[in-house]
């Protein structure tokens, strides 16, 4: 196993240990703190603490989870340290526990993944989930995105179970409306969404 | 059991979780068949999943983990020499080495004179019994007049005098002193000396 032969003293191997993992930490990362630049740095920082802590990681935990927790950690921190001279808001003024109502009901029968292969559509996608508050987008990256189970991601972002499926469920609808293909079936043209505008 | 739209929207993540029990499960889809809202809610949202979770999505700035790995390297590791590093340092170690046995061998065949003035001699014997003073910085034949201090004087070989950076005397040495400037360099058993003026 590789971690037992990081753990054990083989340097050299924890970057292939990671490899598999960095751009789902890099995601992650991104989904809190919104920027290219912070988030790489912060993936290199929790990559070397991860390091530097391997003697601490015990086998009970998937490794992956293990390092996620760390992005997410470095990733906060920043966060903090970034907006310490902004007031916090007293409320959060999106209700979690409330219902969420789908606003668009267009049939989206077809799976466009072809679509994918164009990095405008990749670039809009991204927009989408950056428009989502921290909370859902963090969840859903680490369910959706690095396919953490529900249990890993309430792990790893230090919350119940039940708040994952909750902020699970919002993004997903919330994506899905800001996604959905217009009347016309265009799918794309629901993209062109501007910064901002959330429909709910 | 029966679900409205409101039933299968709360549980729509739950439902592509496959963790609803069967029995709502069932309702659900019932539901759904004869729902067109519902039926493009649970359409749009697997598909939102779908795409997201392709791995195309995961996508990292340009160089991001050239980056990541060197950063690992400096950080973290120990530092690796490479083959030219190896190259370099053996090049220092045998420098080192060469400096020293130069050094060695200089002191044998050259020893530091006891004046800057010194002058070269040549062909002296070696097992030649000389004079020196102690404060002096020459050595002499017994009998040279030209010795300052005649009370301290010790008597030792022209060799052992040589190694303690005295040089011959202008005097009573001339012939060798003389010989340096028209000879080559001096035979093995000889030792080349260096004089000067006291």
């Amino acid at each position: 196993m590789l971690v037992r032969r990081v753990k054990d003293g083989e340097r050299d191997l924890f970057y292939e240990l990671i490899r598999p993992y960095e751009r789902r930490l890099y995601a992650a990362a991104f989904s809190i703190l919104r920027n290219e630049a912070d988030a790489e740095d912060a993936v290199q920082e929790a990559v070397l603490k991860a390091f530097k802590h391997i003697r601490q990681f015990r086998a009970e935990s998937r490794f992956s989870t293990w390092l996620t927790q760390i992005t997410v950690n470095e990733a906060r921190m920043r966060k903090r340290k970034e907006h310490a001279h902004l007031i916090e808001p007293i409320t959060d003024h999106q209700d979690e526990e409330g219902n969420y109502t789908p606003r668009e009901f267009a049939d989206w029968r077809e799976i466009p993944s072809e679509t994918l292969e164009r990095k405008e559509v990749r670039q809009r996608l991204a927009e989408a989930l950056a428009s989502l508050g921290q909370k859902y987008s963090e969840v859903f990256v680490l369910r959706d995105m690095q396919h953490l189970s529900i249990d890993e991601t309430a792990k790893a972002l230090g919350i119940t179970t039940a708040s994952v499926k909750t902020r699970l469920l919002r993004a997903r609808l919330m994506l899905r409306d800001l996604l959905a293909p217009g009347l016309d079936g265009n799918w794309t043209a629901r993209l062109s969404f501007a910064k901002g505008t959330k429909p709910w | 059991m029966v679900v409205n739209c409101d039933g299968v929207w709360r549980e729509i993540s739950n439902y592509l979780e496959n963790e609803v029990d069967p029995e709502l499960r069932a309702a659900m889809e019932e539901h759904i068949r004869g729902c067109k809202r519902c039926t493009a809610v649970l359409d749009g949202t697997r598909n939102v999943v779908e795409l997201y979770g392709d791995e195309r999505m995961a996508e990292v700035p340009l160089g991001f983990s050239k980056r990541l790995q060197r950063r690992l390297e400096n950080d973290m590791m120990p530092p690796r020499r490479t083959f030219l590093g190896w190259m370099v340092a053996a090049a220092a170690a045998v420098l080192v080495a060469g400096s020293f046995e130069l050094a060695r061998s200089s002191a044998f065949t050259h020893p530091e004179l006891r004046s800057e003035l010194a002058q070269s001699g040549a062909g002296i014997p070696p097992d030649m019994l000389v004079v020196v003073a102690a404060d002096g910085k020459t050595f002499h034949t017994p009998v040279c007049t030209f010795i300052h201090d005649k009370v301290n004087l010790r008597t030792l070989t022209a060799r052992e005098a040589q190694r303690e950076g005295y040089a011959p005397c202008v005097r009573c040495m001339k012939k060798y002193l003389s010989a340096a400037l028209t000879s080559s360099p001096a035979p093995e058993n000889v030792t080349q000396v260096s004089a000067l003026e006291e």
